[in-house]
């Protein structure tokens, strides 16, 4: 079972950019890109940790801030000749209400 | 005994004829050009870029003054020759000079067409023939009024781009229903004067010019019809008839241009003429390839090979306006005995014409797509058979004999003799020749031997492809090195275009630019924003999605996602309530390290996020502002104490940098900047391994640049000296100004220095004070924008969003 927060409006996260959730599992980034799609993201790039929400983000793509790795935001999966990926959660829009699925929550819930 | 050549005329018809010469007889001839320009030869084919703003004057020059010294040549810059004596053979300059000579070559060129109407003479009337043409309608266009260009042929329309380009609001007036019917059939024409009014040019076709009015100046024009167009500009550019008067009072033989037979020689056997005065079997010329043969011709004859004859042939017209695909050649004319086949595809803006008689092409239009050109030449000159592939020919050559769709195929499958640059009449095999046998592995260097594409341009994919063909993955067609993978252009194509098409914004740029993706990369969009932040700093909103985090958030992430903080600290100097201040800060925000820079001031370490605006707060409140530690701009100003302390201070180093920084912090710059200043020779602040330092002496400041010591190692290059602070500054600011206006992104100024040169640099900021003086205006322009404490804006609430978690979600459950 998903169970979906509530994490806020879409226009809270500038285009071309991301803001942080802060879960007791992590950080969650969260993307808006320029044609207004949303994506979820743990915080953590698959190199060596560093912050995702702090990227240039292009595209669907994000560059990571420490070492330049790009990861997919609907995949999770690094781009290019680097491998690895991170986890992704799913997102639900609904009018201007952004959601999240916290899977650990559910299981917990249940 | 070396023989007198005495040329009238610097244009790039006699300047190619000197290059074969010296190649065919080096030493035989003692030659005296005179000019009636006052400048060296360029390359005329290039000025509408220059009008439009695309390229500078100093890149269209064919032979700079040190060639001329190289090849012992006497040139007369701004001489205009009055009289030939053939008598006596002497000619003599309006400033007085005679000149004997053994062998005389007219090429005196060509005249603009001035259509006599009442005012035609007014000021404000110009025509476009020389750089001086070009620079008065640049002058003209910074009033960003209104022009008038008549005449809708090649010269005209890229008048009217050029000034377009320049911001002015232009109508071009046609006497003939379409643009350009000398060269392009109606429909093309149609096709031609559509794109030209897409840019917001105004053409009026059918328009006869009654006259020009105006009270002492230009004001506007009137047509037969009864219209009139306001003006403040009128460019006459009708055409051009040979300029042969000075061959004419000498009693040489004239008709429209100066009569020569094959070898180029006029009645005078000692006299021969070349370029667009002379006339061949009763033809003038007025595009480069057959001045380029004539020159090639009388090259042979000076060196003593009276079979070489010029000999008449089509040349295919193109049209250089930024994105206008536009290729004629040959007779396209309706008539019984030829038929035609044409292509047209509406939404793409494609039309394609072949004009064929006994199954042989005579003639060919192609506008928005002109790969094919060359082939379709090809097959003209070669009178080429085309009955068997009659269904595919429009299609181009990829379509003949199944071969796949690929432009690579296309270029491999021309013969050696195809002609791939028409300007200078190189064919394929003589490329791939010098490409195998000289080693060459760049395009300059291809350009350089060749000549292949170093008129126009407009071949140079066609020998970019071959050099890929001929060296394989060997050759990077990258000789310009595009910016990312998200564009074709390198960076300095990018940059001059944001400023000659005006683009204000990242997604003008890419899609004017035509970008690959739909909102660029990590690599090109920090770069975009910072050409544009730099190019139009009271126009451009800076773009803060397009920054990297550290200049987003003012401050240094670090490996663990924390961030520390550098204050400015002037010149490295502080004081007790400062330090009190920082230690301050230090405990209460439990700040876990405290180190000093090499910079002279004080780095706090492993500062979380959410915490910065706080920081910030309290350093702003003992007065410190940012330092951009983070920045691609002015970092820090390191000094010595200079004359205050040091006894052996020539100046008040410390003083002086202070200042300096205060002048200067702010700016945003290609890549980091570290400046220092040091009080004397013995150099404690190390300036001489910085991007800007200064030395001071007795006499002055020395000031230095180009200096690294980082990735790179690298001692600092003298700038000059300077006698007072004053006008240390003055340079100082200038040479920034120049690299922030010139420099790839992430380019220091050490790389930028070797790339353009330190003798040019020397050149601009020393020795031009006007050039200085404008750099240094444009730099405090842009401060007014850029001086703001980012560090106060974000304490007082801007971009909050960036320092706050959007939400917290799950930890009240998770307690339950």
């Amino acid at each position: 079972m998903m169970n979906w927060v509530s994490i806020g409006s879409i226009s809270d996260i500038p285009r071309r950019g991301a803001r942080c959730v802060a879960t007791p599992q992590g950080k969650i980034a969260v993307f808006r890109t320029a044609e207004d799609q949303v994506f979820a993201i743990e915080d953590h790039c698959p190199h060596k940790g560093g912050p995702l929400s702090q990227g240039i983000v292009h595209g669907a793509a994000v560059t990571c801030p420490l070492h330049n790795w790009v990861i997919s935001l609907e995949t999770g999966k690094a781009l290019g000749a680097d491998e690895g990926s991170v986890r992704t959660i799913p997102v639900r829009i609904e009018g201007e209400r952004l959601f999240i699925a916290l899977e650990a929550l559910a299981s917990r819930a249940a | 005994m070396t023989e007198k050549l005495v040329i009238i005329g610097n244009g790039m018809a006699p300047g190619r004829m000197l290059e074969h010469l010296l190649e065919k007889a080096p030493g035989r001839y003692q030659v005296t050009i005179f000019n009636a320009e006052p400048r060296v030869n360029y390359d005329r084919i290039m000025l509408s870029p220059v009008l439009s703003g695309e390229k500078a004057y100093e890149e269209i020059i064919i032979h700079g003054d040190g060639w001329y010294i190289k090849h012992g040549i006497t040139l007369y810059k701004g001489h205009k020759i009055v009289a030939i004596d053939r008598t006596a053979k002497t000619v003599t300059s309006d400033h007085g000079v005679t000149e004997p000579y053994d062998k005389l070559v007219i090429a005196t060129g060509s005249v603009p067409f001035i259509i006599p109407v009442p005012g035609h003479n007014l000021p404000g009337v110009l025509t476009y023939r020389d750089l001086d043409d070009v620079r008065a309608m640049m002058l003209a266009a910074q009033s960003r009024a209104k022009a008038v260009v008549i005449g809708g042929g090649l010269l005209g329309l890229e008048a009217a781009a050029g000034l377009n380009a320049q911001g002015m609001d232009v109508t071009v007036l046609h006497v003939m229903p379409t643009l350009m019917e000398r060269q392009l059939d109606p429909a093309a024409g149609y096709l031609l004067q559509r794109a030209v009014e897409e840019r917001g040019i105004k053409v009026i076709t059918k328009a006869n010019t009654q006259a020009i009015t105006g009270n002492g100046k230009v004001e506007q024009v009137e047509l037969a019809d009864g219209t009139i167009i306001p003006a403040t500009l009128v460019v006459m550019a009708v055409g051009i008839r040979p300029n042969a008067a000075i061959a004419k009072e000498a009693g040489i033989a004239v008709n429209r241009g100066i009569v020569v037979d094959a070898g180029m020689r006029s009645n005078d056997p000692d006299i021969y003429a070349l370029g667009e005065c002379a006339e061949v079997s009763g033809q003038v010329y007025g595009l480069v390839a057959p001045l380029y043969e004539m020159a090639r011709v009388t090259a042979s004859q000076l060196a003593g090979d009276e079979a070489a004859a010029f000999v008449h042939s089509d040349t295919p017209t193109k049209l250089k306006v930024t994105g206008i695909e536009l290729f004629s050649l040959g007779d396209f004319a309706d008539g019984d005995d030829r038929q035609e086949i044409v292509l047209r595809d509406a939404s793409a803006g494609v039309y394609k014409r072949l004009v064929l008689k006994d199954d042989r092409i005579i003639g060919t239009v192609l506008y928005g797509e002109t790969a094919d050109g060359a082939w379709f030449n090809d097959l003209k000159k070669k009178q080429t058979d085309i009955s068997e592939m009659r269904d595919t020919l429009i299609f181009g050559q990829s379509y003949q004999g199944g071969a796949p769709l690929d432009p690579m195929a296309a270029v491999a499958a021309l013969p050696d003799d195809a002609e791939i640059c028409g300007c200078n009449g190189v064919c394929k095999g003589k490329i791939t020749g010098a490409i195998t046998g000289k080693g060459l592995t760049s395009l300059d260097d291809v350009r350089a031997h060749t000549k292949a594409s170093a008129s126009c341009g407009s071949c140079t994919g066609l020998v970019e492809k071959l050099m890929v063909l001929t060296l394989g993955d060997t050759y990077n067609p990258a000789a310009v090195q595009p910016m990312c993978s998200c564009t074709t252009l390198g960076h300095d194509e990018v940059r001059r275009l944001i400023k000659a098409k005006g683009l204000k914004t990242i997604p003008a740029v890419m899609q004017e630019l035509e970008w690959k993706t739909s909102c660029g990369c990590a690599k090109c969009r920090p770069a975009l924003n910072y050409y544009l932040v730099c190019d139009w700093p009271d126009e451009y909103a800076d773009d803060y999605q397009s920054r990297f985090i550290n200049e987003r958030v003012h401050a240094n992430i670090q490996k663990d996602g924390t961030y520390s903080v550098v204050p400015r600290m002037w010149g490295g100097v502080t004081n007790a309530a400062e330090l009190r201040a920082i230690a301050d800060v230090v405990d209460k925000f439990e700040i876990p390290m405290v180190k000093v820079t090499g910079g002279q001031r004080i780095d706090m370490l492993g500062i979380r996020k959410e915490d910065l605006p706080a920081v910030w707060a309290d350093l702003g409140q003992a007065g410190f502002v940012s330092g951009h530690a983070y920045a691609k701009g002015l970092r820090t100003v390191k000094t010595c104490v200079g004359s205050d302390w040091c006894r052996f201070g020539t100046q008040d180093s410390t003083g002086f940098g202070v200042r300096i920084e205060k002048f200067m912090w702010g700016s945003w710059t290609p890549a980091k900047v570290k400046m220092a200043v040091s009080g004397c020779p013995r150099n404690c602040a190390e300036a001489t391994c910085k991007d800007v330092g200064v030395i001071c002496v007795d006499s002055g400041y020395e000031i230095h640049f180009a200096g690294a010591a980082g990735l790179d190692i690298k001692g600092t290059e003298v700038l000059g000296l300077v006698k007072t602070e004053d006008e240390a500054l003055e340079h100082i600011v200038a040479l920034t100004q120049m690299y922030r206006e010139q420099g790839r992104y992430l380019e220091r100024i050490y790389k930028w220095a070797k790339r353009i040169g330190i003798a040019e640099i020397k050149r601009q900021i020393m020795d031009d004070g006007e050039k200085r003086k404008a750099y240094f205006d444009r730099f405090v322009f842009s401060q007014k924008f850029a001086q703001v404490d980012p560090w106060s804006e974000r304490v007082s609430g801007k971009d909050k969003h960036e320092f706050r978690p959007m939400a917290s979600v799950g930890f009240a459950q998770a307690a339950e």
